[in-house]
């Protein structure tokens, strides 16, 4: 069968956008499975290899998969809302609100309550956001929601910048990492280093019933830890580590990768807690140095030369460091594994 | 029922009575005793509702965003800076049509920060696309919240109640509490013209392009004037069941014969309408316009009411600073094309009181014809000439305020 030709344009108002809702059955993948819920569906315009769309649509289908299709999703302002809904388009299945960038959770607190209040308590709550909605200009909110226990489950996806404003530092822009506003010149290029904001702990501070942390490099482990979350009620925090192309600096294929580089190096520890407490954590099968994930992302090249070489080993220890702090906080390498 | 009762307490039992499903508080002088008042109502089984204690007065408004999108009844009160902190809020439930109730318990806006009554916290979100109604006195406060939520829902728009801080929030006063079946009679069941519903999902909030924002505004202007013929609507409804009315746009009062008239909003009317009389009683024609309605802002009624008379005194509790009146301003547009000589009057800043004495003088300069054109109604001119030529005589001036509080001091310890 030969397609008939749509012309795609930059900015698609007007014009069907492409995806493969136009193929025919057979030919379709795996996310267009008529079983699956596709609450993001396709034909949105995230770049290619957005990690956020990724997690998006796997954490929301697994949440449909749990609330019986009875679920409302609440969106903070960002890459998300942007690209899943150029007016008159809209790529959600479910129902879908976007107020502002800095009160997704109190939105979402307000419509679990209306829900209660209207007896349909069995339809659940999701907010979502990227890291500057969630850890920065959401921040209050979040904590507040999770403060009162509300019942609602917040996923942030944390690509580390702003990158829906053009990639800004954020709350969780990692030391070093080159953004638009943390240039890479002066003496110490790129982001300063500090603590920066660590949400999942943040979140674990408030005793709240689940806080898990999980990458798309690992899809089967996001689906299984939205579903644990949606088996409880209250507050819940699930924190998704999503590569961004445009802004890490990094190809387009390389999403999963640094996604599963993130873990292996230790900086981006993925684990649950439950109530305060870690109850598990995904054990390092192949610990990687922090330097083969740094040289996949240009925000990083700085540190290296052209050549691949190490130009900054002080700020590589450093980043070093902090991998290797996780990995005995959490105790990531553990027992029996390599 | 007759109860003598804070005005606080009558605005929570009015709401209470109007049944919201959601009700969110956050603390904030001199709103306080309204949530208090409902939350007690709540915990104690008196009123069936969701009660959330938010973290700000932004994430207070943004609770009733989240509410009333699934199609519950919301309300949330607040004051002066409160309001500003939800000021993105304010704007974005308007924009998405959401029929949120909110009680602006007036107050002044800081720096300096000052807790006591004007207006300037409602006149900053007067573009925002709410309704802004303004009570009179506590038996309005009561019956305007019953008009707010079916008028909010009928038409799909945000109804802000504007209360006086303090001087009606904190007055006790006899009030006629309505009995809950003729409440319900006036507050019909909320029928949400959109609502987050996993049967039948929709999205809102989507981004809008300069392909449709000017039509998607100019719908927002058409609903919020459509307020205009159901707020008297509403109000005939109401003194059929009431027998009372506070549904009414303007409210004239002596405008059959005024030659002058003087407009104004809110508690400041009772005193005004005491001067009135006593001039009256004296022979002057003077008569008083209470706007109730000031946004959408009702020209036609404004124009019918102020089209006789000869000179206007706006009465205000707020002013653009950098330029002057701002119900003044709206006024003048209302009569455009008439010569009515108006005259602004700037007055009750910060919880200064409006004494009738100053207002007597100011109506007899309106009478004959030397009232200027603005007056900061009992400005301390030693005062302010004081620090002005401290600040031309120095750089390093200092803090206006404390300069102002501490010559102040000195004056009274000098007397």
């Amino acid at each position: 069968m030969t397609l008939e030709r749509t012309p795609v344009r930059f900015y698609q108002v007007g014009s069907f956008a492409v995806g493969n809702r136009l193929v025919e059955l057979e030919r379709r993948s795996a996310q267009s499975d008529p079983a699956r819920a596709n609450s993001l569906t396709s034909g949105h315009r995230a770049c290619a290899g957005c990690g956020e769309a990724l997690g998006a649509r796997y954490a929301l289908d697994a949440a449909m998969r749990a609330s019986d299709h009875q679920l409302v999703a609440v969106n903070a302002t960002g890459c998300l809302e942007v690209f899943s809904t150029p007016y008159p388009e809209t790529s959600w299945r479910l129902p879908w609100l976007h107020s502002l960038f800095g009160n997704a959770a109190a939105v979402a607190t307000g419509v679990a309550a209306g829900l209660r209040a209207t007896s349909r308590g069995h339809v659940r709550v999701i907010a979502q956001g990227g890291d500057g909605g969630t850890a920065d200009i959401g921040l209050g909110p979040l904590s507040g929601m999770f403060e009162r226990n509300d019942d609602v489950l917040y996923i942030c996806y944390d690509n580390e910048a702003y990158m829906n404003t053009g990639v800004q530092r954020s709350g969780t822009t990692p030391g070093a990492a080159r953004t638009a506003t943390t240039e890479a010149v002066g003496e110490h290029p790129g982001n300063r280093f500090g603590q920066g904001k660590d949400l999942p702990r943040i979140a674990m501070a408030h005793e709240i019933p689940y806080v898990a942390t999980a990458t798309v490099a690992d899809l089967y482990d996001l689906e299984s830890k939205v579903e644990r979350a949606m088996a409880v009620s209250g507050a819940r925090y699930l924190h998704v580590l999503v590569p961004c192309p445009l802004g890490w600096g990094s190809v387009s294929s390389d999403t999963i990768r640094l996604a599963r580089l993130a873990h292996q190096t230790g900086l981006f520890p993925v684990f649950e807690a439950r109530y305060g407490e870690v109850t598990s954590v995904t054990p390092i099968r192949r610990p990687a140095p922090v330097e083969e994930y740094l040289k996949l992302q240009k925000r990083f090249a700085h540190l290296f030369t052209r050549d691949g070489d190490v130009a900054d080993p002080a700020t590589l220890a450093l980043i070093q460091a902090q991998a290797s702090r996780n990995i005995t906080r959490y105790g990531l390498l553990g027992d029996g594994h390599d | 029922m007759q109860l003598q009762l804070e005005g606080s307490q009558a605005v929570a039992r009015a709401v209470a009575l109007c049944r919201p499903d959601v009700v969110c508080a956050y603390p904030i002088s001199p709103q306080t005793h309204i949530i208090e008042a409902l939350g007690a109502l709540v915990k104690s089984g008196a009123l069936d509702a969701e009660f959330v204690n938010a973290d700000s007065e932004f994430s207070a408004l943004s609770v009733t965003i989240g509410a009333s999108a699934v199609g519950a009844r919301a309300y949330t009160a607040t004051a002066s800076q409160g309001l500003l902190f939800m000021m993105e809020a304010i704007y974005n439930a308007a924009g998405l049509g959401l029929p949120i109730v909110l009680t602006l318990a007036n107050r002044a806006i800081g720096a300096p920060i000052n807790i006591w009554n004007d207006h300037s916290d409602a006149m900053s979100v007067r573009d925002s696309g709410w309704v802004q109604l303004f009570a009179e006195n506590n038996q309005e406060a009561i019956d305007l919240h019953l008009l707010a939520f079916a008028l909010a829902e009928e038409l799909s728009v945000p109804v802000m109640v504007n209360v006086d801080g303090f001087i009606l929030t904190h007055a006790i006063e006899r009030v006629d509490l309505p009995e809950p079946n003729q409440v319900d009679a006036l507050v019909p069941p909320f029928l949400p013209r959109q609502s987050l519903d996993p049967d039948d999902p929709v999205s809102i909030g989507a981004m809008v392009g300069p392909e449709a924002f000017t039509e998607v505004r100019y719908l927002a202007q058409v609903r919020l004037r459509q307020a205009l013929e159901v707020i008297p609507r509403l109000g005939a409804h109401h003194a059929e069941v009431l027998g009372r009315s506070a549904g009414h746009l303007v409210n004239g009062y002596h405008l059959e014969d005024a030659e002058v008239v003087v407009v104004a909003m809110g508690s400041v009317l009772g005193t005004i309408k005491d001067v009135v009389d006593e001039l009256r009683r004296g022979g002057a024609r003077v008569g008083v316009l209470s706007i109730t309605c000031f946004r959408p802002f009702p020209v036609e009624a404004v124009r019918e009411a102020l089209g006789r008379a000869e000179r206007l005194v706006v009465v205000e509790k707020a002013f653009s600073i950098g330029y002057g009146g701002i119900l003044s301003t709206d006024i003048a547009l209302a009569l455009r094309g008439l010569s009515t000589p108006i005259h602004e009057v700037i007055a009750g800043l910060g919880g200064r009181p409006v004494w009738a004495d100053s207002l007597r003088s100011v109506l007899l300069g309106a009478l004959d014809g030397t009232l200027d054109d603005t007056t900061f109604l009992d400005l301390d001119h030693d005062l302010v000439n004081a620090e002005l030529a401290r600040m031309a005589a120095t750089r390093r001036s200092g803090p206006p305020a404390e300069n102002v509080l501490r010559d102040l001091a000195d004056a009274r310890r000098g007397s």
